[in-house]
């Protein structure tokens, strides 16, 4: 029982780092239709700038709070830049081309962030700067709640209530499920769509920035190629919880990280990877719209 | 009407639009001054709405549009409510996953003087008194007339000079049908320049001062409203005599 408290909270936080990921897949499928493949790379990008960054400022020599948010700061600028920098210079000339030429450019811009990465920062394993220290919070028997669990669950609560009262009180956020829905209607109410959609990317990585720093805190060890694994099953998250859905992105992502833990605790570590593509066919098979997604018909 | 000289809102000259080869508009013109009710009438695929969408600057298009004197080609589309020119669609555009009331804001979406807002929101009440009720209600919950309410108190709230109505009477019911054309009317006494499109020609002509006929992307013929209602040639082709 104990053992199985330490999974669940082991658990919730991974799926937090998959629900901040998943978010920015969703939001810009919910946009442009569109899967953002190098939203991956934005990830990754995120924890290397936190890790060159936390050199730069000598971060790690006081590890603390301020020290802390100086790192998940860098990786949302950092993030969002590139956010912004994709869809303007690779997506934004394609946006009336068949939705295929954006797929394939969305992955061509991930190989080539996933390569140029390896040749920039070199293709081994970096460990994430210990800009926050951890220790043990609260202990029972085995189980133990350490500061980077709260900090971990936190931060994405606040990170994901911030985003919800984004979307849903603000007028730009109004705007932005305007777009969604329509964006010659939204041109028609004197919304600049291009705008909008700038708008999205740049909130959508900077999540993935904060998704970067947090797992990086937690597991530590950071790559070029980090993105992959974890864009993938934040990809399968966000398409189990209905692509386009914000709610359904965290579900699916807390979801996700939680059976990852339980797989890996009660089957075998083997599967660790297995359960993110058996769980993407599966839903393709039974439920492509996911667990809230309505497959709604858009009117334009 | 009065031989004043009257001042040219939207004047739109020998406008040319297609849809990849197909040609749905193919060299219209037509004018309307300030104060009026214009409308294009014209079977259905005859090229009204591509006129809306081409004015709209939704669509791409060959000729020249002014709006106020002013190439319309000069202003980005989604600023084109902000000098006035507001356009409520075909299929009326309502945003289906948001509220009522957050359909309404988005009309004012440009608009700086936001203080008169409240009273302004309160003006559409009376007119639909409806639309208050439904306030909170998903926008996809509205019957056909409630959306098209909405739209209609949309565009208002984006303080049209110019106000573009594609088809508002369509899908509703009679008593419905014959309350927007008076709402029609009654915004055109508040001063609202409006550019009118409809199938239900007997009503359209019935409200407007002038009115153009199209036929397969043409002009057929123009003139005052209460004239092309008496003409035969018309009343046959398009009053269903
Ligand atoms: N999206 C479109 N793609 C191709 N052809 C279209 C499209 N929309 C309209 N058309 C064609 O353009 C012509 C004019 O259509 P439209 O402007 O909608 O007419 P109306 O509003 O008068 O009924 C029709 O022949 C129609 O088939
Ligand atoms: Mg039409």
């Amino acid at each position: 029982m104990e053992e199985f408290l330490q999974h669940i909270i082991n658990g919730l936080n991974l799926g937090a780092g998959y629900a901040l990921i998943a978010l920015g897949y969703t939001m810009v499928y919910g946009i442009l239709q569109m899967i953002n493949f190098a939203h991956s790379e934005v990830y990754m990008i995120g924890a290397f700038s936190a890790f060159y960054g936390s050199r730069f400022f000598n971060l790690t020599e006081h590890p603390g709070w301020g020290s802390f948010f100086a790192a998940l700061a860098l990786a949302i600028v950092a993030c969002s830049s590139l956010g912004l920098l994709i869809e303007r210079f690779a997506y934004r000339p394609l946006r009336n081309s068949p939705k295929t030429n954006a797929l394939i450019t969305a992955i061509g811009v991930s190989l080539f962030l996933q390569f140029s990465g390896q040749v920039v920062f070199g293709a081994d394993p970096k460990l994430f700067p210990s800009v926050l220290e951890d220790y043990a919070l609260w202990t029972y028997g085995n189980v133990q709640l350490r500061l980077f669990d709260v900090t971990i669950l936190s931060v994405a609560c606040v990170a994901m209530l911030l985003l919800n009262f984004f979307i849903q009180r603000t007028r730009v956020g109004t705007a932005m499920r305007a777009v969604s829905f329509s964006f010659r209607s939204a041109t028609l109410m004197g919304i600049n769509v291009n705008t909008i959609i700038m708008v999205t990317f740049i909130v959508g990585s900077a999540l993935a920035g904060v998704g970067s720093v947090l797992l990086g805190l937690k597991y530590s060890k950071i790559d070029p190629l980090m993105g992959t694994l974890i864009g993938l099953k934040a990809f399968v998250a966000a398409v189990l919880g209905g692509i386009g859905n914000l709610p359904g992105a965290v579900v699916g992502g807390l979801l996700m990280g939680l059976s990852e833990e339980m797989v890996v605790a009660y089957l075998s570590s083997t599967y660790r990877d297995a359960l993110a593509f058996g769980l993407l066919i599966f839903i393709l098979l039974v439920k492509p719209s996911g667990l809230f997604g309505q497959s709604k018909v858009e009117k334009v | 009407m009065s031989s004043a000289p009257r001042k040219s809102v939207l004047s739109v000259k020998d406008l040319h639009v297609s849809y990849g080869a197909i040609s749905a508009v193919k060299g219209i013109s037509f004018e309307i001054f300030a104060g009026e009710i214009v409308s294009l009438i014209g079977a259905n695929g005859a090229g009204k709405t591509t006129t809306l969408r081409a004015i709209s600057g939704l669509l791409p298009c060959r000729g020249e549009i002014l709006l106020n004197g002013r190439p319309t080609s000069s202003i980005a589309p989604y600023n084109l409510v902000t000098h006035g020119l507001v356009h409520s669609p075909e299929g009326r555009g309502i945003f289906l996953n948001l509220t009522v009331e957050e359909n309404l804001k988005l009309g004012a979406y440009r608009r700086k003087d936001t203080q008169d807002l409240p009273r302004e929101m309160e003006h559409c009440f009376e007119l639909f008194p409806r639309l208050k009720e439904r306030l909170k209600a998903s926008a996809g919950t509205l019957s056909g007339g409630e959306q098209q309410m909405l739209s209609i108190s949309r565009a208002l709230l984006s303080k049209p000079q110019v106000l573009m109505l594609d088809e508002p009477s369509l899908g509703l019911a009679p008593r419905i049908v014959q309350q927007i054309f008076q709402i029609v009317q009654k915004l055109n006494s508040e001063g609202i320049t409006i550019l009118l499109v409809e199938q239900n020609a007997r009503m359209a002509l019935k409200v407007s001062h002038r009115a153009y006929v199209l036929e397969t992307g043409k002009v057929r013929v123009s003139g005052e409203g209460r004239v092309l209602l008496a003409d035969p040639q018309i009343q046959a082709a398009y009053l269903g005599h």
